[in-house]
């Protein structure tokens, strides 16, 4: 007689009662409840960055790396200087005469190529060795665990340092000592989230079928654990970049001839004292910009995501 | 429980082991085990004394055979700058680098709680967002360029504090330490502060995301409909709920802050263990090398443990198997 | 004549959204004697829990109670500080919440967050307030309490836990508890035995109660007095015999008979057509037009004002018929 799911009257929405509009506390309270600055900022400075370090061989007005073309005398020059041959030194010159700015953009350029390089590598190496470990289990996960758990016992500077002093200097050898370090984090994130993953339906469904273990591995279980991977990943982006800045300042990363961000800030270390600072600091700034933009995007990006949203 | 315990120590030891192993190959086996352990200024004769005394014309692994019976008496090679054997420069270096390190903790504790409370307390308002995006500065910076800052601005521009090195020292119990004179705190702020900074952030950030979850509890609603004081609330309620894991990330980051000394010391001429690693990988001098990493690994396997074994004791309700 | 124990005036209290301020609440008109127990009846999202916590004054932001007097013997809680609040809770009016699992802090001991409840309001001697934590305990019947005042709460079931809360709010003798559906996450079995307790401690001591639930079984057998709650607003009240025997709002003959112990064996179970509105969805007039059998174009546009007999009230342009004389 009665349907028990329909009301009785179907009510226009327009005819709905409005809200209040104004209450004592109202602006307090909305002021409390607007969500934190969007991510659109860091994206920008992002994607200007970015931009930039493509083109940095078309905008820098010299080239850094050509000992040919740098001036000694124009040595230490104060930013916003004048060169003889009528360049401006927007952000003054290193002690050999170099012009920061063509400098910087170009360390920028290797500090993201060894940065996304070796996030890359890692990412692929590190997952699949989790990936091995979650879906054959037994010994075979027993033993790759104990080697990731070894690895990230120790810090990875430390790690670094040792196995770049055993290599010798390099961008190659820098990626590869980064890899080396960062791979065991995909492989224990990759597993955590494949062994949740194998004990659902649709890969019993896809073993009935007899499909080999590879396909499943690769074509169904993969895409479905690349979500905390991708987003860790962004997060070491940074960190790889500041470990290679780190291992340059240092004396362990790349050679003089190809400065990285992380080389110039250390050459200007020793001029720091006389007040010559712009050495120092301005590619220190592009990299903090850098680093902070990324970060920031990843910090969004794990709320974005959060599965309790 | 015993049990427990026998088998970290075993797992411990086993580890010590693989760790003088990969050391052993990679100094030993890879490259010419001569150039790396022989300095390039030796005569020939010399050299031909050190071949036969280290061993190195037998098979490799008698070498490392020997190479870890010498290890377990101590002996981790000679330094080939400073003369005197391995160990002993470490050891000499050591209480630089720990007191920088408890500094930082100090520093760590004394700030990154207290704030961290702040901003997790006040998250919706400035003073918590502020706190909060500030903090993801404090892990941003790259920490040598972080430190470098930190003179420019102390040291160059306001003259407050000195540049770099060791405040004046006091032998306390055969110890130089450099923390019981006035001078030695104005030296040691800054290295420990740039030390500290990434670690302030991370506690910062941990504290706060704790006091948010535990605010929302309902046995904080429950706290205030009893009518107690919200003074109360914080510290009895709130706070024993996440101090645990708070302590717990700072007792495992002091292993992170001897790693991290390398940089500091660097950057402020700290005469500090750290210091000493990347002086000795400059000068090519092996032996240092190896030493510190063999201790430097003792010393975090024993901090793994003994966090292990703290962890069994104060709470008996945590299984203390493997993880699944 | 007295001034009675509790007197809410056209208490109002709205959420804020970006769009504007939904009224959770309106126009809610309480009036509690002293030893008195109120049911507050009503299903998910009529408003009944929102109006416990605007008398308790525990509204937290985006909520906002914007009107209304809630006049505690005499005075208006609402122009108090905060600090006076504070000392009222727990001590003059007290409130059970849902869920017993987590209302006790997992890492202190019983001891202490009973402890904790008595020294927020007066000094005694520790062996004094020991002493009365006991005999708390003991009266909603946890056996051995000396014993299990060191327990931690997770070594108690749902059941001891929900009793021990109602404990702690009986430890300073308040003279209202508002209780917040105390039961419904409990067996049947011990929801009755904890009704009984309530009941009686209630009768000894001269506590009132306003009992929040959506269990009309519950009102029966504990309440004295109940107000039927639907879309924010209160649609009847009266005594509880009254309003069972004869009620006059459409929505209580309704949740009457939805009741299982109503239903004829063998047929379909009676509902209510349609579902409760949301805060945004309602109409300017009865929020129950929609879903009423009797209601007519002005029931959606207009609200009903409130009709007032000696002892009853309810809010309908079409009342069922009132008992034959």
């Amino acid at each position: 007689m009665m349907q028990p799911d329909k009301p009785l009257m179907t009510i226009d929405p327009s005819k709905r009662a409005q809200p209040l509009q104004d209450t004592p506390q109202r602006r307090a309270i909305l002021k409390k409840l607007r969500s934190k600055p969007s991510v659109k900022g860091a994206v920008i400075a992002l994607v200007l960055l970015l931009a930039v370090v493509l083109l940095a061989p078309f905008l820098s007005p010299q080239n850094p790396y050509d000992l040919g073309a740098l001036d000694l005398m124009d040595g230490r020059l104060k930013p916003m200087s004048e060169a003889a041959s009528g360049m401006t030194y927007w952000l003054g010159t290193d002690d050999q005469g170099r012009d920061m700015l063509s400098a910087i953009l170009h360390g920028l350029r290797i500090s993201l190529m060894v940065g996304l390089s070796a996030v890359v590598l890692a990412t692929i190496i590190g997952s699949l060795v989790g990936l091995v470990a979650a879906y054959f289990g037994g010994w075979v996960d027993t033993v790759l665990m104990r080697i990731v758990d070894f690895i990230l016992g120790f810090p990875t500077i430390l790690v670094a340092l040792v196995l770049l002093a055993i290599l010798g200097r390099g961008v190659d050898k820098v990626v590869i000592a980064i890899v080396m370090v960062q791979w065991a984090h995909y492989a224990r994130i990759m597993r955590g989230r494949a062994l949740q993953e194998r004990k659902k339906e649709y890969i019993e469904a896809a073993k009935n079928l007899g499909f080999p273990g590879w396909r499943i591995m690769t074509r169904h279980l993969l895409p479905n654990c690349m979500g905390p991977v991708m987003v860790f990943a962004t997060i070491q982006i940074a960190n790889a970049i500041v470990l290679e800045a780190t291992l340059s300042f240092l004396g362990v990363g790349v050679p003089i001839t190809e400065p990285s961000l992380g080389l110039l800030i250390a050459n200007g270390f020793q001029y720091l004292m006389s007040g010559d600072y712009w050495i120092s600091m301005f590619p220190g700034l592009a990299l903090l910009a850098l680093i902070l933009s990324i970060n920031l995007i990843g910090d969004r990006l794990r709320e974005a995501l959060d599965p309790r949203k | 429980m015993i049990v427990y315990i026998l088998r970290r120590m075993v797992q411990s030891f086993l580890v010590l082991l693989a760790v003088s192993l990969v050391v052993f190959m990679a100094v030993y086996a890879v490259g010419d085990p001569i150039e790396l352990l022989v300095s390039a200024e030796a005569s020939d004769a010399d050299r031909q004394a050190m071949i036969k005394r280290l061993g190195l014309d037998l098979p490799v692994w008698l070498q490392y055979w020997s190479f870890l019976t010498r290890a377990f008496q101590g002996d981790l090679g000679t330094s080939f700058v400073h003369g005197i054997p391995a160990i002993e420069l470490i050891v000499q270096r050591f209480p630089a680098t720990f007191e920088l390190v408890v500094v930082a903790i100090g520093l760590t504790c004394l700030l990154g709680i207290p704030l961290g409370l702040i901003a997790g307390l006040f998250n919706d308002r400035p003073l918590g967002r502020g706190l909060m995006g500030g903090s993801v500065l404090g892990f941003s910076l790259p920490n040598f360029w972080q430190g470098m800052m930190l003179i420019l601005m102390f040291a160059v521009w306001l003259q407050w504090l000195p540049s770099s090195g060791r405040g004046d020292t006091v032998n306390v119990l055969g110890v130089p330490l450099s923390l019981f004179t006035a001078d030695g705190w104005s030296h040691v702020m800054l290295p420990a502060i740039n030390l500290a900074l990434g670690n302030i952030a991370l506690v910062l950030r941990l504290t706060a995301t704790g006091v948010m979850e535990a605010k929302t509890q309902e046995y904080v609603k429950f706290a205030r409909a009893k009518g107690i004081s919200e003074r109360r609330i914080l510290t009895r309620h709130i706070l024993r709920n996440i101090l645990i894991p708070v302590v717990t990330v700072i007792g495992m980051e002091f292993g992170t802050l001897i790693a991290y000394s390398t940089i500091t010391e660097t950057v402020f001429a700290w005469p500090g263990m750290g210091k000493l690693l990347i002086d000795s990988i400059y000068k090519l001098d092996r032996p240092v090398v190896v030493a510190y990493v063999m201790l430097v690994t003792f010393i975090f396997v024993m901090i793994n443990l003994l966090v292990d074994l703290a962890y069994a004791v104060l709470d008996p309700r945590v299984q203390l198997q493997e993880a699944p | 004549m007295t001034i009675p124990l509790l007197e809410v005036q056209d208490l109002q209290t709205v959420f804020h959204t970006e769009e504007g301020a939904w009224p959770a609440v309106s126009d809610i008109d309480i009036r509690l004697e002293a030893g008195e127990i109120l049911g507050l009846v009503g299903e998910s999202g009529s408003g009944k829990s929102v109006t416990g916590f605007s008398i308790f004054g525990m509204i937290d932001a985006p909520g906002e109670v914007t009107q209304g007097r809630v006049l505690f013997k005499g005075q208006d809680l609402r122009e108090l500080s905060a600090e006076s609040m504070r000392k009222l809770r727990g001590d003059r009016i007290a409130m059970i919440f849902q869920d017993p699992l987590m209302t006790l802090n997992p890492v202190l001991r019983i001891e202490e967050q009973m402890l904790e409840a008595i020294d927020a309001h007066q000094k005694l001697p520790k062996a004094q307030a020991l002493q009365r934590c006991v005999e708390a305990l003991a009266m909603v019947g946890i056996p051995a309490p000396e014993k299990r005042l060191r327990s931690y709460p997770h070594e108690f079931s749902g059941g001891m836990r929900q009793r021990v809360a109602i404990a702690i709010a009986m430890l300073n003798r308040p003279d209202l508890i508002i209780c917040d559906e105390p039961t419904t996450a409990l067996d049947v079995t011990i929801q009755g035995q904890i009704l009984y307790r309530m009941q009686q401690i209630c009768q000894a001591q001269g506590t009132a109660l306003i009992w929040i639930t959506h269990d009309l079984g519950v009102i029966a057998e504990l309440a004295d007095r109940v107000a039927v709650m639907y879309g924010g607003r209160i649609v009847e009240t009266g005594t509880v015999a009254e309003v069972l025997d004869a009620p006059r709002h459409p929505y209580t003959q309704g949740l009457l008979n939805s009741l299982p112990a109503q239903a004829t064996p063998g047929e379909r179970l009676t509902q209510i057509n349609g579902m409760a509105p949301s805060l945004s969805g309602r109409v300017p007039g009865c929020a129950f037009a929609p879903r009423c059998g009797r209601a007519t174009p002005r029931c959606v546009d207009e609200q009903p004002p409130v009709t007032t007999i000696p002892g009853r009230a309810f809010r309908c342009f079409v009342p069922l018929e009132a008992p034959a004389a």
